[in-house]
């Protein structure tokens, strides 16, 4: 951790924050065309393409049309709630982002700064708590709009956030376990050598699904299932307070693909092969550029899910993230733990169990974890038909009783 | 199903299957037609917008029988027939034979463009073109007058009111009789 952090000049760290703002925003419009894009032509169209070059400027348009948009509060509301809460679901989403690093020390007007606003010894739990915080925004809104079905989406959506929160905070202590430090930049760097979704696969696939999860993305968009439900938690909720849960959303996407480029693949360190042919790709602003790409791959993972999966029934899903994820979570845990300590204790020499041999057995466990995605539940034995119902039994006709049938 | 092979691609492969297909085809061409800016031609059987034909001579095809007006299901035809009138200059005569249609009215608003009205036309007087632009922005131009329907004067037709150029027999009209050939200067 570079001992920069909390002893920059004021400046330099309004100047960051600024930028760091300035940058979700953007990538926040630029994705939201992108995934439109993406999916369209996943679903054999051209997607958005009038607005500005390629369309790019369509989520601009579709964001002023939306501020312009009549301010409705409708008259159950809690009013001071009811205003907090998409201001609540925003604010985190943001603040996550000041300990994510997106490059090395560079030089900002003169000043050589770290690429991240600051980094704390347990950065990566203050982004677990922060993020949750933006639960309260989401079960906030639910609960003041004064209506049934935006109660119902707000309890749905915390119910899902919360337990694949836990898979999600369960996948990462291995990170933690292998890098030795929770602090995100000391992360990265532990990741010189070997990018942890290697040699942490099953954390890596775990991280994976529980992030969709967390986002409350399709294939589980279950509380705003749209032509399901009216709309989850933020049915009661227009022009700007629904921009900004718009934009949380959003944000939160990036913020997982970020935190998952962080702990899983190498923050911003250039991909396998550039950083050997060419020595400037992991110093300077590049970084970015490598941080902006491995967060956009993630993007593509959630555009493709999406086009690709049916959306889950909720009993599935919940049985899932509890029964399935949570139990794998913690038993490759106990593995890394182990095979940690075996190793520092130096009883790690054997020709079986070197370094290879776990990576490949990491792999398999890591894909038979997903499969078990697949293995279908248990067929429960049909229950018995019951005794036809004989209309005419006492020789004249009887209409059944209710759940009933007679006799076709 | 007893086939292991099989169950296990049915377990293992067959959910995964469905992400080779959104990615095979994003690298298809879209099917989608930029359509303001492109106009693709339509089928050439496409129902579009009614006609009502001419003879060669001008006099309209059109009987005013009203069996179209009885076929729509939209009810969205109205016709009304009057009598031709042999005139000595020629101002009562529409169409050949007796009768002609003297309103010819067709509500787009209504209009489901089936076709069956042209399937119920005896004299091949109403038939569709391909036509497909039918928006307005007020109700009374969506309702088409028979000078809006009316087919357009080819060379060698002549606006009716007129007297019967091919034949003075209408039945050498259905025959399928055309003008005599005159020959140019």
């Amino acid at each position: 951790m570079s001992e920069l952090f909390g002893h920059e000049d004021w400046w330099v760290v309004i100047v960051k924050a600024v930028m760091i703002f300035a940058f979700l925003v953007v990538y926040t419009l630029f994705n939201i065309w992108f995934e439109r894009r993406l999916v369209a032509r996943m679903q054999h169209r051209i997607g958005p393409n009038v607005h500005g070059p390629f369309g790019l400027l369509q989520s601009l348009a579709d964001g002023v049309k939306l501020a312009l948009k009549e301010d409705v509060t409708v008259k159950a509301a809690d009013k001071v709630v009811y205003t907090l809460a998409p201001i609540l679901a925003t604010i985190p989403a943001f603040m996550a982002w000041a300990v994510i690093p997106f490059g090395p020390e560079a030089s900002l007007f003169g000043t050589m700064t770290p690429l991240q606003l600051t980094d704390l010894p347990v950065a990566v739990l203050f982004i677990l708590a922060i993020t949750s915080i933006g639960v309260y925004g989401i079960v906030l809104a639910g609960w003041s709009s004064g209506s049934i079905y935006a109660l119902l989406g707000g309890l749905r959506s915390s119910a899902q956030m919360i337990s694949y929160e836990v898979a999600m905070g369960l996948s990462l202590v291995a990170v933690f376990m292998y890098s030795g430090s929770m602090s995100t930049s000391e992360i990265v760097d532990a990741q010189t050598s070997m990018w942890y979704f290697l040699p942490l696969f099953p954390s890596f696939v775990i991280y994976m699904i529980s992030m969709v999860g967390e986002t409350n993305r399709a294939p589980f968009d279950l509380p705003e299932a749209e032509g399901e439900l009216v709309g989850g938690f933020h049915t009661e909720y227009s022009s700007l307070k629904f921009a900004l849960f718009f934009l949380a959303e959003y944000v939160n996407m990036v913020t997982v693909s970020a935190v998952a480029t962080t702990m899983f693949l190498g923050g911003w360190r250039a991909p396998f092969g550039i950083a050997q042919i060419w020595e400037g790709a992991n110093h300077g602003w590049w970084p970015v550029l490598w941080f902006f790409l491995k967060t956009l791959a993630f993007i593509c993972v959630f555009v493709w899910l999406r086009g690709t999966l049916p959306r889950m029934r909720y009993d599935q899903f919940m049985r899932f993230g509890w029964k399935v994820l949570i139990p794998i979570s913690l038993g490759w845990i106990v593995c890394v733990g182990v095979m940690r300590k075996l190793s520092t204790e130096g009883m790690l020499d054997g020709d079986l169990l070197n370094r290879q041999n776990l990576i490949v057995a990491a792999v398999v466990v890591g894909i038979v974890a997903l499969l078990s995605f697949f293995i279908p539940e248990k067929q429960r034995p049909e229950p018995e038909p019951e005794a036809e119902f004989d209309a005419f039994a006492g020789g004249y006709p009887v209409p059944p009783m209710p759940e009933r049938s007679a006799k076709s | 199903m007893s086939n292991p092979l099989q169950e296990l691609k049915e377990v293992a492969w067959d959910p995964i299957a469905g992400f080779g297909v959104t990615f095979r085809t994003m690298f298809r061409k879209p099917v989608t037609e930029q359509y303001p800016k492109e106009k693709l031609p339509t089928a050439p059987r496409f129902h579009g917008r009614h006609q009502l034909n001419r003879w060669p001579d001008g006099l309209e095809k059109c009987v005013g029988c009203e069996l179209c007006a009885w076929a729509c299901p939209a009810d969205a035809i109205y016709v009304e027939g009057a009598s031709n009138e042999d005139l000595a200059d020629g101002s009562g005569r529409f169409s050949p034979g007796e009768r002609y249609g003297r309103v010819y009215q067709i509500n787009y608003l209504r209009c489901i463009l089936c076709g069956l009205c042209i399937e119920a036309c005896p004299t091949r007087a109403l038939t569709m073109t391909n036509e497909y632009e039918l928006a307005d922005n007020n109700r009374a131009d969506l309702i088409w007058e028979k000078s809006d329907l009316l087919a357009p004067l080819l060379p060698g037709m002549v606006e009716p009111p007129h007297e019967m150029m091919i034949s003075d027999d209408h039945h050498d009209y259905y025959k399928g009789k055309t003008l005599p050939i005159v020959e140019a200067d």
